[in-house]
């Protein structure tokens, strides 16, 4: 599985990324997590408020930062 | 479950109808309690700088951080029912002029944050929204801000407040509709125009009322938490300025008479940065000692409008040329206005 974080690097970003890597470390989730800072990678999803939460090329959330219990839901396919 | 949620759903009821009689409650009391506190509690005594300055923070704090809260919640809650897509959609077709009032007014009530500034600006831009349009909205989301227009409201009156309201919605629709005129998309970024965004279909974010009730009380956590300090510090400036200051001690620096006022107060503020529950404590306290209110309002808008650090930001889209040309009008338009306030009144 791809978790892929699109942010330019706000406050919100960073916060959002350290939350789905404990999230995926502490359920031992197999997951491959992945910052994007690059801004054309970041528009071909769409998105235009960041940070935005992409697991498997899919927008699962823009322009907020879910709560844990949602992220780890997502992660588990629910 | 299904009665889980629906327990959930009535406390979400519940709360704000409980908390708002309260709020109301509070706030018309204030000043009584506020006086109580100066007189009885801390025995303060009467009519020295002091006291006046005292009474003033006991009173202003807790009265600016209450309208604070309500609407921002009010704001989270009406957020919730636009989005940016949504208004992409309905400047996609719009022409100069008519796009750009609507882009301006939209700018009022969609969510923004600066950090969003640069993918809303591409998302805007390729989709097809016109370079003016897409300025209109970008001028007037940070400038009309609600914490501002409720801080007006609250501590001058709603003329006030309405006319902050509607010459930021005027420099935002004359400097886009500028811009649009001028035809300076060639001073974007290459790149921007030749990159498509994708448009996957992203599933729009649907809001049961219970989850509008939270989202106003997420914005309340999330921008009371951060803006209270400034606030705290805005007061105590200001009281500082109400208890010691002379009365008219602004009058020849920022009065009427001066002319160049206007120009230096919103030069002054473009470096500046603040946001708006922070400056309009000292905006109260600079027109109580005689400033006068197109000097202040032009440097509160340049203030909050124009920050450079967030049109530093905007450098990775746009050429230089472009930011200064933006800055300028806009800036410009912020001078218009002091002025034309200064004859007014």
């Amino acid at each position: 599985m791809t978790v892929k974080i699109l942010g330019t690097g706000c406050k919100k970003c960073q916060t959002l990324e350290a939350k789905v890597r404990e999230v995926v470390q502490q359920n031992n989730i197999n997951a491959e997590v992945e910052k994007v800072t690059d801004l054309s990678a970041i528009m071909s999803y769409g998105i235009m408020m960041t940070p935005g939460l992409v697991i498997d090329e899919k927008v699962k959330s823009y322009g907020i930062i879910p709560k844990d219990d949602q992220i780890l839901s997502w992660l588990r396919g629910e | 479950m299904n009665n889980e949620t629906l327990k959930l759903k009535k406390n979400k009821f519940l709360i704000p109808a409980i908390l708002l009689p309260l709020w109301f409650l509070l706030y018309l009391n204030l000043e009584k309690l506020a006086i109580l506190i100066v007189d009885s509690l801390l025995k303060l005594p009467q009519g020295n700088h002091m006291t006046s300055a005292i009474s003033f923070f006991i009173f202003e704090v807790p009265k600016v951080l209450l309208l604070l809260i309500l609407i921002v919640f009010v704001v989270g809650v009406v957020r919730t029912y636009f989005s940016p897509e949504r208004t992409r959609k309905i400047l996609g077709g719009k022409k100069l002029f008519a796009g750009n009032v609507s882009a301006s007014l939209l700018g009022i009530v969609t969510p923004f944050c600066s950090c969003s500034a640069i993918p809303l600006f591409l998302g805007f831009v390729e989709s097809g929204v016109p370079l003016g349009v897409t300025f209109s909205f970008l001028i007037a989301a940070p400038m009309i801000n609600e914490v501002a227009l409720v801080l007006l409201l609250g501590l001058f009156g709603w003329k006030t407040a309405l006319m902050y309201v509607s010459t930021g919605l005027i420099i935002a629709m004359f400097s886009g509709f500028v811009i649009g005129k001028l035809k300076l998309e060639k001073y974007v970024e290459d790149w921007v125009y030749k990159t498509k965004a994708g448009h996957p279909e992203i599933e729009a974010v649907k809001f049961s009322f219970a989850q509008r009730i939270t989202s106003g009380f997420d914005a309340v956590k999330e921008i009371v938490g951060k803006v209270w300090i400034y606030v705290v510090i805005g007061i105590a400036v200001g009281a500082g300025i109400h208890g010691y200051v002379p009365e008219n001690f602004m009058a020849s620096l920022m009065g009427k008479s001066v002319w160049w006022s206007v120009p230096v107060a919103v030069v002054i503020g473009i470096p500046m940065y603040s946001n708006a529950a922070g400056i309009i404590p000292i905006v109260q306290a600079l027109l109580e000692k005689g400033a006068s209110l197109g000097t202040v309002l032009a440097f509160m808008m340049s203030v909050i409008g124009l920050s450079l650090p967030e049109t530093i930001i905007l450098k990775k889209v746009l050429k230089i040329k472009l930011i200064v040309v933006f800055i300028s009008i806009v800036a410009s338009g912020i001078v218009i206005v002091g002025y034309l306030f200064n004859l007014i009144y």
